[in-house]
């Protein structure tokens, strides 16, 4: 999870947002700048464009904080405007993700499964030997650590929009499920299938670099290191 | 319970979301399935690895003017 300052609670942050207080501006900006952008990425294509749209969510912010009625969370509002506001941008951008049903190749196992015994076999349903899942030691060296995380930042990089969406507001930026199924509008059941099939997939990609059987490759334009 | 079921349901047991029944035989399973009890820890690794990734933030620039906005916002 990323490390966030303590904030303030809410009504102390709306009231000297109010009135004015530059310093807590700051804060604000600075604690959840990042998420915003990161969110803002799977809506629109590019970081310039995902950029304006957290500047633009700001303003909006700035406009709207005299009218905001506590009925969420501060944090809630400033990113329903986000989305809001990143999903106009996406249409004008032909690059839209709606939530509203699941798609066909978001269902079905998130395991290969070759992996496990057929119907009619001894133990069906259970694993082939040889492909059940293994300890993994991921390391503790600093320099391989870093290895993970250009693994698992080009994987997350790679999944199809709505899984990277998902997975990215709930285990990256540390949302709960509530607060994802409100801001995509999404129902709890959906919202799970697709943080499921988007962590089998990560767990998979590391599972693969643990094994050996990938090395990383640098390059990553999407904003994670 | 087989762990072509368990694999599916990981998710759901870790937001504490299995129905009671579901949830009894999801641990009956991992009790004796030390392959199911690697992939439940493979997949709380991968849950905590991705809450170390680091984002990117907006430019210094964009953060000035935002906060001239914010000043000027004040002003008006």
């Amino acid at each position: 999870m990323e490390a966030t300052c303590e904030l303030p609670p809410d009504d102390v942050l709306v009231d000297r947002l109010r009135d004015g207080h530059e310093q807590t501006f700051t804060l604000v900006l600075d604690t959840w700048s990042k998420g915003m952008l990161r969110l803002a990425m799977s809506f629109v294509s590019t970081k310039a464009s995902a950029e304006e749209v957290v500047q633009e969510t700001w303003l909006a912010v700035i406009r709207g904080i005299g009218g905001f009625e506590g009925r969420s969370s501060l944090k809630t509002w400033v990113y329903r405007i986000l989305v809001n506001t990143a999903k106009a941008r996406g249409t004008k951008e032909h690059r839209t993700v709606p939530f509203t049903c699941l798609l066909p190749e978001e269902d079905g196992p998130t395991v290969d499964p070759s992996r496990f015994r057929g119907p009619g076999e001894q133990f069906a349903g259970h694993w082939v030997t040889g492909q059940k899942p293994q300890p993994w030691e991921l390391p503790e060296e600093q320099a391989l650590l870093g290895e993970v995380r250009t693994v698992l930042a080009k994987a997350l990089n790679e999944l199809p929009p709505r899984l990277r969406t998902v997975i990215t507001l709930r285990d990256v930026a540390g949302h709960s499920s509530e607060e994802v199924c409100s801001l995509l509008e999404i129902s709890p059941g959906n919202q799970r299938v697709l943080l499921h099939r988007a962590r089998a997939v990560m767990r998979q990609k590391l599972d693969d670099y643990v094994s050996g059987a990938v090395t990383p490759s640098g390059g990553d334009d999407r904003g994670l290191r | 319970m087989d762990c072509v079921d368990f694999v599916e349901l990981v998710t759901e047991f870790l937001d504490g979301a299995l129905p009671e029944g579901d949830e009894r035989r999801f641990i009956e399973h991992l009790a004796e399935c030390s392959g199911c009890e690697n992939y439940l820890d493979q997949f709380r690794q991968t849950i905590t690895a991705a809450g170390e990734l680091t984002q990117d933030d907006i430019s210094p620039a964009a953060k000035q003017q935002l906060l001239d906005a914010f000043r000027g916002w004040r002003q008006t």
